[in-house]
């Protein structure tokens, strides 16, 4: 029996099959995709135009007219399309109402809306650009190497597992379960809300694509031991322990010194 | 019921307790029948668990994995030799207690109680044991004895005592210091690269370690140095600093700060870019990096250690120097 | 099966003829044990310490406790590569290696939490039931020192396996004792070998883990049965049952079946839990490095409390003469309220007795209301220890009901002083409450809920009185007079030396028993019954004319024949 054989049902087997497959088809895109994106970057005026007028409705209000950024809302000169690309996508942006920070949500745009006001906010000063399907392609990324980076650079906010965790006065890391690759990029480079920056001169493309291979793993890893309890630690298990355990255990008591009919 | 012991007889209304019910098993045949059919099923029950375990441990590879409807992926083993195993362990129980209740003599008896206390003779009888004994031994006229006595019995445990000195060197100067010194390069925590200022953006955030922990470390075979020395780099505005630990100790607004908690000594490094928060998610300590590392909420009790950093002749960020005050928790000589 | 008769008769009989054992079964195969659910909660702890003690043998058998580091290379991808400590590697190994490893991992982590727990939930029926006085004062104590050992030893347990939290929780450990004044820095370099985190101290704790502590355990747990076997079980108050008896089931056979199966039923929950929920899945946490740590970084619930309150507590530091740290933030939750809450609990039956004056036996159980102080004291340390809880909790309690962690810590910073008192008082006059119930069941009798209407057009619900069982129940209830004050100075002006310490508990005593309902007089009992009766014979016209009335009228007929031509009579 050889290697492959032998190690067909590890439980990590269906994610180096997910991983050859998710390399083939990246090159796949990347072989195709490659021209239109320069395309797009070339002949992109009436893109950004689309983009202006599409700020003007839905951003304006709070960016400013030029995205000059007002009393309610920052400055959107240099922040670059990787970040519109991720505050549209993640329907962050726009704000359904002020608080401590933007959530999640289903995004009111459209791909190409997104791609054109990314390009819009773009076209005001340089600034990180949306990430290429090769840069977050997890295909030759190291899962042991991307979790150490992980718990030491993501963990002590988002949680071992990725689940989230608190900020001071109200803000916290989200979730990554519904976190795209390109997306944990994005957030990566452009450090959104309370997130700091990573930049590429400390953490490199290979660093981070180690790291959304990690999350990719945490998104769609097994639960060796039963039911997860939402991954958040000893405080569910206690939880459980004093409800569900002993209740059983209380209730079986009872059944015992209650007389019999 | 089919047997009475003696003792079982109905005591009833006679020592004041409730008259007895009679269950339908004492009273109906067929519901006595069941009981006991029923308690069969749960003890065979268990028996063909108990077998389905051992059957399902050998099935299994450690590795396989299943699938349980609304709980998701696990472990083979894990929950059908679980499963299997507490079943056939919880129907023993439940069948023996449904014995007990349903099919064995369900009489309260009453027993008496006996009195704790001895009699009086017996208490003064062991009073003078004791002592006459005492006197016999002269432990209360021969003084000298008694305490010398006494004061070797004191001073038996000390030597014990001493004996566990070489559990661990003394602290001396080791809390105080780390292994950062002037010109000691910062690099990247885990990925050991050498940082220049230009790698981090305003409100980026890197982990970062003295450039011969590793190897130190390794030497060592275990982590000491390693707990005191980690850092995070920030890089802020210049015009965002509000104070510093020592003029000038960032290098263009990158300001380095031990990532050790002044509190109990977690690893800290949530840092919030907008407001220069850095957050322990220990005890909720919060410290202001844009502040001198002033502490702004929570438990700790000290700021947090900043480390003077500048670049070297090749443009990558170094320290200046050690850090001015000791990192990580409050200890008693800290002063 | 004749041949297994003689098997156990001539077995009894070898036994006998070397420790005269016939004379010890003949007494105790008939030992009563009363019956009642709350009984068995102190059970569960044993079970899970059983349960325990088989599962740890079996890890132990696998696990390597030891902090050199190894490169993993077993069978979880996810870690393939990694450093990291021969003690995590081994828990590694013994998850996804080893078949059913896993499962004993999840049983171990959980008969633990289940020991604790019960062990808890014991103390608190001990406690709310009186049945710690006198002659049980040792074995209470004995009781709080198995909690606190449970807690030390499942602290250790949660340590061993080096993973990041449980590292992120030594570290915590080490900076606590660090903060001990004066001896502090000494010890931890001793207990670490050096600084922390060293080479030597999961080997340290290990022995710790499985020997030092378990064996205090064993020991204790045997202290404790054998006084609970001499002394009798208590029971609670009912018909025919005195403080000479014992009321309940005979050990041969039913309560032996009962406790037996009872074992059966706790080892089989653990089970089934540790084969459907995951516990402690330290493959995710990943192995121990000083630089990481993890959002949420939380110990098990029984350090949780101690957790909270470090969590809670305001950064008071003294600096001493420029030389020295006191370290307020630490010592205060950390040391002085665990100190004062156990010693507090492991005193409580000779604190109680100082000032209630009763140094009576007890056998028969009090119920909670009858000892309403007592009872709110109970509820007071449970809302204390309930808001330190949360406290330990803020984090995941921000994230989960989006409220912000300072606002939950600044507001329990106040509730952990308003709450307790608050319950304190509640409690006591719900107690007093209650009792008044069963003074005016005793007095009048339990409503019937049936309603009659007299001819005058009067309306009075039967009263009927209360059940012989019931009055028993209440009848339990003991009246104790406070403690008089001593005088503060003799008839010559001379004062009393103990006077101020006498005042003072004279206080606490008239405090303890202040808002006691007594029991009826005799007097006033023969009074309530002749009443009831008179009460019961005056309905029986009423009643019988509603017969009458249902036959005759079938609806709005308001003229009553009466039972002989005459008007109904009036009550």
């Amino acid at each position: 029996m050889n290697a492959i054989a032998a190690n067909r049902r590890h439980p990590a087997a269906a994610y180096v099959v997910l991983l050859l497959a998710l390399v083939s088809v990246g090159a796949l895109y990347a072989a195709l995709a490659t021209p239109s994106r320069a395309a797009t970057a070339i002949g992109s005026s009436t893109q950004v135009d689309q983009g202006k007028s599409l700020f003007a409705e839905g951003c304006s209000s709070c960016h400013g007219l030029n995205a000059q950024g007002s009393g309610v809302g920052p400055s959107l000169i240099g922040v670059g399309a990787a970040a519109v690309d991720f505050q549209v996508g993640t329907g962050r942006m726009p704000l359904a109402q002020q608080g401590a920070q933007a959530v999640r949500k289903a995004s009111i745009y459209s791909d190409t809306e997104r791609a054109a006001l990314a390009a819009y906010v773009a076209s005001l000063a340089p600034g990180p650009e949306i990430p290429s399907a090769s840069m977050v392609d997890a295909a030759n990324a190291d899962l042991a190497r991307g979790g150490e980076l992980f718990r030491t650079n993501c963990a002590q906010c988002h949680n071992f597992a990725g689940r989230g965790g608190a900020l001071t006065n109200g803000k916290m890391a989200p979730s990554l379960m519904n976190a795209t690759p390109t997306q944990i990029y994005e957030a990566m480079i452009t450090g959104p809300e309370s997130m700091p920056k990573f930049g590429d001169g400390t953490m490199p493309v290979q660093d981070k694509q180690d790291i959304i291979n990690y999350v990719h793993n945490l998104q769609n890893s097994p639960n060796q031991g039963g039911a997860a309890l939402g991954r958040l630690g000893p405080v569910t298990e206690g939880l459980i322990l004093w409800t569900v355990g002993l209740g059983l255990l209380i209730a079986a008591a009872a059944w015992i010194g209650a007389k019999a009919r | 019921m089919t047997e009475h012991h003696s003792t079982d007889v109905d005591h009833g209304h006679a020592d004041g307790l409730p008259e007895h019910k009679l269950r339908r098993t004492d009273v109906f045949p067929r519901a006595e029948k069941r009981a006991v059919r029923q308690v069969a099923a749960m003890f065979g029950l268990s028996a063909i668990a108990g077998i389905g375990t051992i059957a399902a441990f050998f099935a299994f590879p450690a590795d396989r994995l299943i699938t349980v409807p609304a709980l998701g992926q696990m472990s083979a083993q894990n929950v059908v030799v679980g499963g299997l195993m507490g079943v056939s362990i919880l129907l023993i129980g439940l069948g023996a207690i449904h014995w007990a209740r349903k099919l064995m003599p369900d009489h309260e008896l009453v027993q008496e109680r006996h009195d704790l206390d001895s009699t009086y003779a017996d208490r003064k009888a062991a009073i003078d044991e004791f002592w006459s004994g005492a006197e016999a031994s002269g432990f209360i006229n021969r003084k000298i004895i008694r305490r010398s006595l006494l004061g070797a019995m004191a001073l038996f445990p000390l030597p014990i005592i001493v004996l566990f000195k070489d559990l661990g060197p003394m602290p001396g100067t080791s809390l105080r210091h780390t292994i950062w010194k002037a010109g000691e390069q910062i690099v990247t925590d885990p990925q050991e690269r050498p940082i220049r200022p230009e790698d981090i953006p305003v409100g980026g955030l890197v982990n970062a370690m003295p450039v011969s922990l590793r190897k130190l470390q390794d030497k060592q075979g275990n982590s000491n140095e390693g707990v005191k020395s980690v850092i995070v780099l920030v890089r802020m505005r210049p015009d965002e600093i509000v104070a510093q630990q020592g003029k000038n100790w960032d290098y263009q607004g990158i300001v380095a700060y031990s990532k050790v908690c002044t509190h109990l000594g977690c690893p800290i490094s949530l840092y919030e870019h907008r407001t220069h928060h850095l957050l322990c998610p220990c005890h909720q300590s919060t410290f202001d990096l844009a502040d001198a590392g002033k502490v702004v909420f929570g438990p700790a009790a000290r700021r947090m250690p900043q480390l003077p950093i500048t670049v070297d002749a090749d443009g990558y960020l170094v320290a200046a120097a050690d850090f001015a005050e000791p990192v990580g928790p409050s200890f008693w000589e800290l002063g | 099966m004749s041949a297994i008769v003689d098997g156990i008769d001539s077995t009894i009989g070898y036994a006998d003829d070397r420790l005269s054992s016939a004379g010890f079964l003949k007494r105790n195969l008939k030992k009563v044990f009363p019956d009642h659910w709350s009984f068995m909660l102190g059970e569960i702890a044993l079970y899970s310490f059983i349960i325990l003690l088989i599962s740890g043998v079996y890890l132990t058998l696998f696990f390597k406790p030891s902090m050199t580091e190894v490169v993993y290379n077993g069978s979880y991808t996810i870690l393939k590569g990694v450093k990291m400590s021969e003690a995590f590697a081994s828990t590694l190994n013994i998850s996804f290696d080893v078949r059913g490893g896993l499962l004993m991992r999840q049983i171990h982590h959980w008969a633990a939490l289940f020991f604790i727990a019960s062990i808890s939930v014991h103390m608190c029926r001990v406690f709310f039931t009186g049945a710690f006085r006198k002659p049980r004062e040792l074995n209470w104590v004995v009781g709080t020192l198995l909690l606190i050992t449970g807690i030390l030893e499942g602290f250790a347990g949660y340590s061993l396996p080096d993973d990041l939290l449980s590292g992120t929780g030594l570290r915590i450990a080490e900076g606590i004792v660090q903060a001990t004044p004066i001896l502090g820095t000494y010890v931890s370099f001793l207990l670490f070998g050096g600084p922390f985190p060293g080479n030597d101290f999961i080997a340290r704790l290990y022995t710790v883990h499985v020997l030092l502590v378990p064996g205090l355990i064993l020991a204790l747990i045997t202290a404790h049965l054998m006084m609970v076997w001499y002394q009798k079980h208590t029971q609670f108050p009912g018909p025919g049952r005195t403080e000479k008896n014992v009321v309940g089931y005979p050990l041969m056979p039913v309560y032996m079946a009962k406790a037996g199966g009872f074992f059966f039923v706790v080892f089989g929950i653990t089970t089934l839990l540790s084969a459907l929920v995951t516990i402690n899945p330290v493959w995710m946490y990943g192995p121990y490095v000083p630089d990481q740590v993890t959002a949420g970084s939380q110990p098990d619930f029984y350090i949780g409390w101690l957790d909270g309150a470090v969590r809670l507590m305001p950064n008071w530091e003294i600096n001493l003469w420029h030389h020295y740290t006191l370290s307020l933030n630490i010592m205060i939750p950390a040391m002085i309220i665990p100190g004062l809450l156990f010693t507090g609990i492991a005193l409580f039956p000779w604190l109680e007795s100082w000032v209630t004056g009763d140094k009576r036996v007890h056998h028969i159980l009090d119920r909670p209301r009858n000892a309403p102080t007592r009872t709110a004291l109970g509820v007071g340390t449970i809302a204390f220890y309930g808001m330190l809880w949360l406290s330990g909790g803020n984090d995941i309690i921000a994230t989960t009901f989006t409220i912000p962690f300072n606002t939950i810590t600044w507001v329990l910073r106040f509730a952990i002083f308003i709450v307790p008192p608050l319950a304190f008082i509640v409690t006591r006059r719900f107690c007093v409450s209650l009792q008044r119930r069963d003074h005016d069941k005793l007095l009048h009798g339990r409503e019937t809920g049936r309603i009659l209407r007299h001819p005058s057009g009067e309306f009075t619900e039967i009263h009927a009185s209360i059940s012989d069982a019931e009055r028993a129940v209440i009848m339990s209830k003991q009246d104790i007079i406070p403690i008089a004050s001593p005088l503060a100075s003799d008839a010559h002006g001379v004062r009393n030396p103990a006077g101020v310490i006498g005042r003072v508990r004279a206080g606490l005593s008239r405090f303890y028993y202040g808002p006691n309902i007594a029991l009826p007089t005799a007097a006033e009992l023969e009074a309530a019954a002749t009443h009831l009766e008179h009460e019961a014979h005056s309905a029986v016209p009423v009643i019988e004319r509603e017969a009458r009335l249902e036959v005759t009228g079938g609806g709005g007929v308001l003229r009553d024949p009466g039972p002989d031509g005459q008007s109904g009579h009036n009550h």
